[in-house]
């Protein structure tokens, strides 16, 4: 089937969430796995929801393979809770077959309009990644399509150096058709959560400290516009229930538009940070919590990235080893001395478990993610200066949230990109891939 | 509960349609062309926790296997009582317009295979006393125009041919369904730009269960193409010929 481009043409409004950049494509959907890929004369990209904040889903001037029509279930196992399913699923639609019938996604990341292609390509991570690592931990089995046609079967047995390639390989090795997933067993769909308040860092890593062992979630929201304080927030599946209360009637509002201003500023967020903060009680007793409310709280405001205004926004998550506190307070003040940053600011710690694949991001140490509207060269300028600081404490940058870092910090945060190079397909490419890796 | 057969079953439209229907819990049998799609389709519908399924190959243009096709849909299901339509093939005006046997093999595929099918199942539940016919027309069937008059034409025959069959059936109580979509995001459309006029699969896989459940007769999905379909037949042709849309 020879795919032509006259059919096709370069539009733009298919980007990522952050909005930045904006880049215009030629879109193709994808409907049936068991069809080789149409031959492109410019590069092409599977392009699942556009979930990750950057470049690594986006392939100016090139092809966007869209999986939406990827969205077959294949089968699963009860018994041991292996689903088999294409990867244009998004976590939303896999929640909707397995929580009711007793299993949960081992990992997930904050929101459920991801794919799974899209989760496998960054191998992504969760609040219980100090128990449990990351996503690819958990794919038992993958089929991998390349733009040639070969059909390649991965796992840890078979093909087993294409499999740690496409784990966190972006995309760049081949179309993932489908994956088989090792599912986790629950007993409802409910968790017991706890908040608790938190004044600075180190008290934040005594609480994480505190819970790790005990609890299988954990994460901490923190004010960027103070030295650290926070809500740390665990959590762990509530056990067999008689009386579950009813399902919350999701609701979902949309931001129906993109507002000419951000609405994130200076002005509005020192307000509205601390009336979240005060908001909770020191220590909340433990609370029976619904999945959606506990793992999604933003899935409830569809399309939030817009109050970010026309030019979008930058999230710059890193992880540094452990032992590196001291970066992550250095990383705060310059934050909070430049009155950057915003709402949405994320602390964690990771556990030690090595991730399955070259290029994954998560290691072991302390992860902080950050929102920056984007107001101009300065936003850049800020995040150069963050980089600094993250490379003295040896640690690496989020490919699945970047739109900026250079290449030398991406060499320096993923020294198997070498290794990687062979694996990826010619037939493939990425914007992210054309800015950072050479 | 109901016992359905879909023919086409692996069109998006159909797809869509199918998992709404296994998740009312009704029985279904797939038929289609492309083997390794119709059995992911199957895979998918049984992994969604469908009661019963059952599936076979199905191509339009052997007009001699429909019979034994039915047959074992009816066997496999343990009876019958209502069929989809949803397969059709959207040629490219353009290349094929001027080829008399490209358009005539279209409107086999599109029209005269629907109308051999329609028979068979007209008589079969005619003699059982029940049943429920759905066949998804479109609104380029309501008027030709020049850049889609072959499959146009096509569709406009399959809604005559549904419309005397619904008068035909009407009084022995078997609903005849005439489904009208109007542009759709489908592999079918690969090729268009979308605008805001487009609907999805979903949208109209939703009208169609909607229209077994309440016996409705015809139905333009979205809906508004009910209002605009009138006023484009009713363009006086001297106007229509030199308009360009």
């Amino acid at each position: 089937m020879a795919g032509d481009l006259e059919k096709l043409s370069l539009r733009s409004g298919i980007g990522s969430w952050g909005r930045y950049p904006q880049q215009r494509h030629h879109l193709h959907v994808l409907w049936d796995r068991s069809r080789e890929l149409p031959r492109f004369p410019a590069p092409a990209l599977p392009y699942g929801r556009g979930r990750s904040y950057g470049d690594v889903c986006l392939n100016d001037g090139g092809v966007l393979l869209s999986t939406r029509g990827l969205d077959r279930f294949i089968s699963l196992d009860d018994e041991r809770g292996w689903l088999r399913c294409e990867a244009g699923l998004t976590f939303e639609q896999i929640l909707g077959l397995i929580v009711p019938r007793g299993w949960f996604l081992p990992v997930t990341p904050g929101t459920r309009l991801a794919t799974l292609g899209g989760a496998i390509a960054n191998d992504v991570h969760g609040k219980n990644h100090h128990r449990v690592g990351s996503f690819g931990h958990f794919v038992r089995e993958l089929e991998l399509l390349r733009t040639d046609g070969q059909r390649l079967r991965c796992s840890r047995q078979q093909n087993a150096e294409w499999f740690a390639a496409t784990i966190g390989g972006l995309g760049l090795t081949g179309l993932i058709t489908w994956a088989e997933l090792e599912l986790k067993r629950i007993h409802n769909p409910w968790l017991i959560a706890q908040t608790i308040r938190f004044f600075d860092v180190d008290e934040f890593f005594a609480l994480s400290a505190d819970s790790e062992r005990d609890y299988e979630y954990t994460v901490a929201w923190i004010d960027c516009t103070t030295r650290g304080r926070g809500l740390f927030m665990r959590a762990n599946h509530a056990p067999p229930l008689d009386d579950l209360p009813p399902a919350p009637r999701a609701k979902r509002l949309r931001v129906p538009f993109t507002p000419p201003l951000a609405l994130v500023n200076r002005a509005t967020l020192m307000p509205f940070n601390a009336a979240y903060f005060w908001s909770h009680r020191a220590r909340g007793a433990p609370e029976l919590t619904h999945f959606d409310a506990f793992f999604y709280p933003l899935d409830a405001l569809l399309e939030w990235n817009r109050l970010y205004g026309p030019r979008g926004f930058l999230q710059y998550q890193c992880v540094v080893p452990p032992g590196e506190s001291a970066a992550i307070t250095a990383l705060l003040d310059w934050i909070g001395q430049r009155r950057a940053g915003s709402f949405l600011a994320v602390l964690k710690t990771f556990g030690d478990r090595a991730a399955d694949g070259m290029l994954s991001f998560p290691r072991a140490g302390i992860t902080l993610a950050l929102d920056f509207p984007i107001v101009g060269p300065k936003t850049f300028a800020l995040l150069t200066e963050l980089d600094r600081i993250v490379l003295d404490a040896k640690g690496a940058i989020y490919p699945a949230k970047d739109a900026r870092m250079p290449p030398a910090m991406f060499r320096a945060g993923f020294p198997a990109s070498e290794r990687f190079t062979p694996f990826i397909d010619p037939g493939l490419s990425s914007s992210f891939r054309r800015r950072v890796m050479h | 509960m109901r016992k359905i057969l879909i023919l086409g079953a692996t069109s998006a439209i159909a797809t869509a349609t199918a998992r709404l229907l296994a998740a009312e819990g009704h029985e279904l049998f797939l038929a289609a062309r492309n083997a390794p799609a119709l059995q992911a389709l199957a895979d998918d519908l049984r992994t969604r926790g469908v009661r019963r399924i059952g599936s076979a190959h199905f191509d339009a243009v052997q007009m001699g296997a429909y019979a034994a096709l039915i047959e074992s849909a009816a066997a496999a299901l343990e009876g019958l009582d209502t069929a989809i339509l949803a397969y059709g093939s959207l040629p490219d005006q353009a290349t094929i317009q001027d080829d008399p046997e490209r358009v005539a093999a279209d409107l086999n595929a599109n029209f005269v295979s629907a109308a051999a099918l329609l028979t068979h199942l007209a008589a079969r539940f005619e003699r059982q006393g029940y049943g429920t016919i759905v066949a998804i027309s479109s609104v380029a069937g309501d008027r030709g125009r020049a850049v889609n008059y072959v499959y146009g034409s096509a569709k406009a025959g399959l809604t005559a041919f549904l419309s005397g069959l619904r008068q035909r059936l009407w009084s022995k109580g078997i609903d005849v369904i005439t489904i009208k979509p109007g542009f759709v995001d489908t592999p079918m459309t690969a090729g268009f730009q979308k605008g805001a006029l487009w609907s999805t699969p979903h949208v109209v896989a939703a009208a169609i269960v909607r229209a077994m459940r309440s016996h409705q007769t015809t139905v333009y999905v979205p809906g508004f193409w009910r209002w605009i379909m009138p006023g484009i037949r009713a363009l006086p042709e001297r106007i229509f010929v030199r308009m360009r849309f």
